[in-house]
């Protein structure tokens, strides 16, 4: 049997479907007798309906029905509900103000659905939907994050003054102001996490089909997480109990966050369904997915490190302002706060931390978790403030790290901001990026750049994030309206194949090749005979999903305890047959042995027994090799590591050109080495796009002025370098596997690499930080008026 | 309403469009190849790129009754009758060139006109601007870089 377990680079199971045209992905279903569903959206970011006129729409051909906020109130539709309860600075709860399905009274951005028409086609659903008039009164808006607690600022809801969602902090503030009193240095720096839009290649898809005959309703939808969805929208939107619901999320084309969510499209096919009762399919175009699938990001910060006369961090103080969008999004309110706060000690020794983050409500798009959620808005404003450190005090910017690193022998470490990490070397990681990346080879790189009129820059980030999200009680502890368990369900049939059900979910990750390689590795089944089951409530007991990199740290770990019940019952089963006692049988490779003699039975003699059990001990033992565990994780994964940029910039245009990228993170275990280099790739892209290209901008009036793909820059082939990355891991402690996730170390280390390295490309014109993205434009400007500065002078 | 007449992966297909009925909606909606993709609106990610008389074109930017007549090849007619993957496709799958598998199509199409359009070779800077079309969000463009440099050869000693 060739290496197919854990460590093995086994090329994916899911590829060949895929490459042929053969993927299931959510628009590719057709349900018979199937109508169409679309849209009809705000062009105003606030404006009070006054009427809706849908009478024209309504003799338009093919029309079916159209449906409106008020049809969905009579019939008391929930609103869409917030999985997260953050509670202010004096204990009481943030404002949460309804989130209903189709816009009721108001609309609060551009793209708030306000009807959905369904006809036979979807052509003529979107013309009838144009024939819809909608009487707005138009009210002003606010759109910018720190506008929005303006005094006088346009509320978003009535009911939330100021716009405030929520003042929340972490940490003692006058403990720490105490120490800034005293501090050699106090070194500050105000920036802008910019706000981006995730833009999973695949938009945004649903099918609503009510079965007339069962009353059952099943929902097929791009979705991360069925069986969240099926509880939101069946428990609090619908009011559909689960026996009653399904939740089919076939294959997802990408997620990165914005497939988390319970989105209004969801509840309304679902629903309308049964109103007209057939299937109802609704596929986003990408201008729609533009202005409604929930964006990432935009923070607004000011940051402030005491550092002693020797370069040690003292203490940390932050400000943030978050922007929340029109409405809290499912995850929204723990972004800003326990995934962000929670991560400012990074990977250093800061004794005390303070962080206040105010949440405000605008007339823009929800914000909810993008790739990295919290933690690259932690990690950009730390590595940018080290360097600003480094800058400010003259110590060298790599120098300064290593004294302010956490030991790697100080493990397991209480940071003061929640988090106990429990594994790490930081030292190693920053020495392997500085030897891959030869950074001591920089400055001849640098100069022979010059030659060549270019300016060459080269920057550090050094990171850490939480993942493998998360221990139920802690997370309920600070807010969490859920338990974020895993589940997998092993079954061993009678001939010895085995199909994993789990309840994470697979949008790219390779679930069906790297979970199957857990079963080849723990059972001894050759990879050809495992089958990964996920994205079906009807399937699968129950789970999660997928997100927060918690595949394999939780999802494998509740495979292997899983695999253990199996393991110890077939045990039991080898006793009986070899007629000997449980304690003496040994499992491996595949095969049950009885310890000091040639004795054995493989799995498959053991899971033919199971199900034929003619010879079984069927008094002391039910039949079957069957086992489920949910398995609830002890801490948070800390995955880091260090990433090293490398730019030229081009100061006749200001472009960036990234030359080099190098990556050595550490993941814990890593199961399937090919499928961690392309996730870490693939996040790097992301950050090196939110660094240098992407920014979801909107105007002063509300409209999103990059709301295409014409406008809002994606990274292309040829912005990318190729990459250079590596691996150098410390296990996780408290997982039987040891892993901790690498879903989204490339997008959480690689954006403070790049600006740190244009930055220092362009230090001979006394620049100290620079926002993202940091566009050709912006760089040019920057460029031009240093130059003519250095001439003046 | 006007009738098309075109050959998709060697079949012929005689099909009822509107006059507004795009390429690919013809492909996915009423022929039922589902396996090209439309990931925009603005002919920006290429995920519905198929070839048509041999040359990749973007089928949401073209009409199906421009494709009257047609030699179409999508994604589905690559593989050989016996499951054979195309180079392309088996390079793709080689060298992990791709993740969720929604632009791979688009990908795989154009990289194949891409490699059939240089036949004396492919530098890496001409095939990521050969890309220049295609959006990918989740690999970051390395392995699907090397996965056409590895498929060019293949594709020219056939």
């Amino acid at each position: 049997m060739p290496f197919e377990g854990i460590g093995a680079s086994v090329r994916r199971k899911e590829d060949v479907r895929f490459l042929s045209g053969r993927g299931n992905y959510t628009d590719d279903i057709n349900r018979p007798g199937q109508l169409y569903a679309v849209m009809r959206r705000s062009d105003r970011p606030h404006a009070k309906i006054l009427g809706i006129d849908t009478a024209a729409a309504s003799a338009a051909p093919g029309v079916v029905a159209i449906f409106t906020g008020a049809d969905m109130a009579k019939e008391e539709i929930g609103g869409l509900p917030c999985g997260w309860q953050i509670h202010n600075k004096d204990g009481s709860p943030m404002a949460e103000p309804p989130h209903p399905v189709l816009a009721v009274g108001k609309v609060r951005h551009v793209g708030d659905p306000v009807a959905v028409v369904i006809a036979d086609t979807k052509q003529q659903a979107r013309d009838a939907a144009e024939l819809i008039s909608i009487d707005y009164q138009d009210l002003p808006s606010v759109s910018s994050t720190p506008d929005a607690l303006a005094t006088g600022a346009p509320l978003v809801h009535d009911e939330v003054p100021g716009n405030l969602c929520y003042d929340w902090h972490i940490g003692d503030k006058a403990v720490v102001d105490g120490v800034f009193a005293k501090a050699a240095h106090v070194v500050k720096l105000d920036l802008v996490n910019n706000r981006l839009v995730p833009n999973a290649m695949e938009p945004r898809a649903a099918i609503g089909d009510f079965d007339t005959s069962s009353g059952d309703y099943t929902l097929y939808t791009t979705s991360q997480n069925p069986h969240v969805i099926r509880l939101l929208m069946g428990a609090f939107v619908l009011h559909i109990p689960e026996n009653k619901l399904r939740v089919v999320a076939p294959d997802v084309g990408g997620g990165f966050g914005s497939k988390i969510y319970h989105y209004a499209e969801e509840a309304i096919v679902t629903w309308a369904s049964a109103k007209v009762r057939r299937p109802v399919k609704w596929t986003a175009d990408r201008s729609e997915s533009f202005m409604s699938d929930a964006h990432g990001r935009d923070h607004v910060s000011t940051a402030e490190m005491a550092v002693d006369a020797d370069g040690k961090f003292l203490g940390l103080r932050i400000h943030t302002l978050a922007n929340m969008g029109a409405y809290l999004s499912t995850f929204a309110p723990c972004v800003p706060t326990y995934l962000y706060a929670t991560l400012l000690a990074g990977v250093y020794t800061t004794p005390v931390i303070y962080c206040e983050v105010k949440a405000v409500f605008t007339h823009t798009v929800p914000v909810d978790a993008y790739r990295g959620a919290g933690r690259p808005e932690a990690t950009f404003l730390l590595e940018r403030l080290v360097d600003c450190i480094a800058h400010d005090t003259g110590i060298d910017r790599v120098e300064l790290r290593r004294k302010n690193f956490i030991a790697a022998d100080a493990f397991p470490y209480q940071t003061p901001v929640a988090l106990e990490y429990d594994s790490g070397d930081y030292q190693t990681t920053l020495r392997v990026a500085l030897e891959n990346s030869d950074y001591a080879g920089f400055e001849a790189r640098r100069a022979e750049a010059a030659k060549r009129g270019k300016l060459r820059g080269i920057g550090v980030s050094t990171y850490l994030e939480a993942c493998g999200i998360a221990p139920s009680a802690v997370v309920g502890s600070l807010g969490a309206r859920a338990g974020l368990y895993e589940v997998a369900n092993i079954r061993v049939h009678p001939t010895g194949s085995v199909t994993v059900f789990t309840g994470t979910h697979s949008h790219g990750q390779g679930h069906e090749t790297t979970l199957a390689q857990l079963v080849c590795d723990q059972l001894g089944v050759p990879l050809s005979q495992v089958d990964v089951v996920h994205g079906d409530t009807a399937k699968i007991p129950f789970g999660m999903g997928t997100y927060g990199s918690r595949s394999l740290a939780v999802g494998g770990s509740a495979m292997v305890k899983a695999m253990d019940k199996i393991i110890a019952k077939g045990k039991k089963i080898a006793a009986h047959l070899m007629e000997a006692s449980v304690e003496d049988i040994e499992f491996a490779n595949n095969t049950f042995t009885v310890a000091g003699t040639d004795k054995s039975k493989t799995l498959t003699d053991i899971s033919l027994a199971a199900y034929v059990p003619h010879n079984y001990p069927i008094d002391v033992l039910e039949p079957g090799l069957d086992e489920t565990a949910f398995y609830d994780p002890k801490n948070f994964t800390f995955p880091g590591g260090c990433h090293v940029a490398e730019v030229e910039i081009d100061p006749e245009t200001g472009v960036t050109e990234v030359i080099n990228f190098t990556a050595v993170d550490d993941v814990g275990r890593v199961v399937n080495p090919m499928i961690v280099e392309g996730q870490i790739q693939g996040g790097v892209a992301q950050g090196i796009g939110q660094a240098l290209l992407e920014a979801a901008i909107y105007d002063k009036s509300g409209q999103l002025m990059s709301g295409s793909m014409m406008d809002y820059t994606m990274p292309r082939a040829d912005n990318l370098p190729n990459f250079n990355v590596a691996t150098e891991n410390t296990m996780c402690t408290h997982n039987p596997l040891g892993s901790k996730g690498c879903g989204e170390v490339g997008a959480i280390g690689s954006p403070p690499a790049i600006m740190n390295a244009v930055i220092d490309a362009l230090k001979q014109f006394g620049v100290r930080h620079i926002d993202m993205p940091a566009t050709g434009p912006k760089l040019w400007s920057i460029i031009h008026a240093g130059q003519a500065k250095m001439a003046a002078e | 309403m006007p009738q098309v007449t075109l050959t998709v992966n060697g079949k012929q297909h005689t099909v009822t469009v509107e006059g507004r009925t795009l390429l690919v909606e013809l492909l996915r909606e009423k022929i039922g190849l589902t396996g090209t993709h439309v990931g925009c609106d603005t002919s920006q990610c290429g995920a519905c790129v198929v070839h048509v008389n041999g040359v990749s074109a973007k089928s949401c930017t073209m009409l199906a009754m421009q494709a009257d007549g047609a030699n179409v090849t999508t994604i589905e007619g690559l593989a050989a009758a016996d499951g054979t993957l195309h180079p392309m496709q088996e390079m793709f799958r080689e060298h992990h060139a791709l993740q969720c598998g929604f632009c791979t199509p688009g990908m795989v199409m154009s990289a194949i006109d891409l490699v059939n359009s240089h036949p004396q070779g492919l530098t890496e800077k001409e095939i990521r601007e050969g890309l220049e079309g295609n959006l990918c969000r989740c690999t970051g463009y390395h392995n699907i870089v090397k996965a056409i440099a590895a498929a060019a050869p293949l594709m020219h000693a056939k």
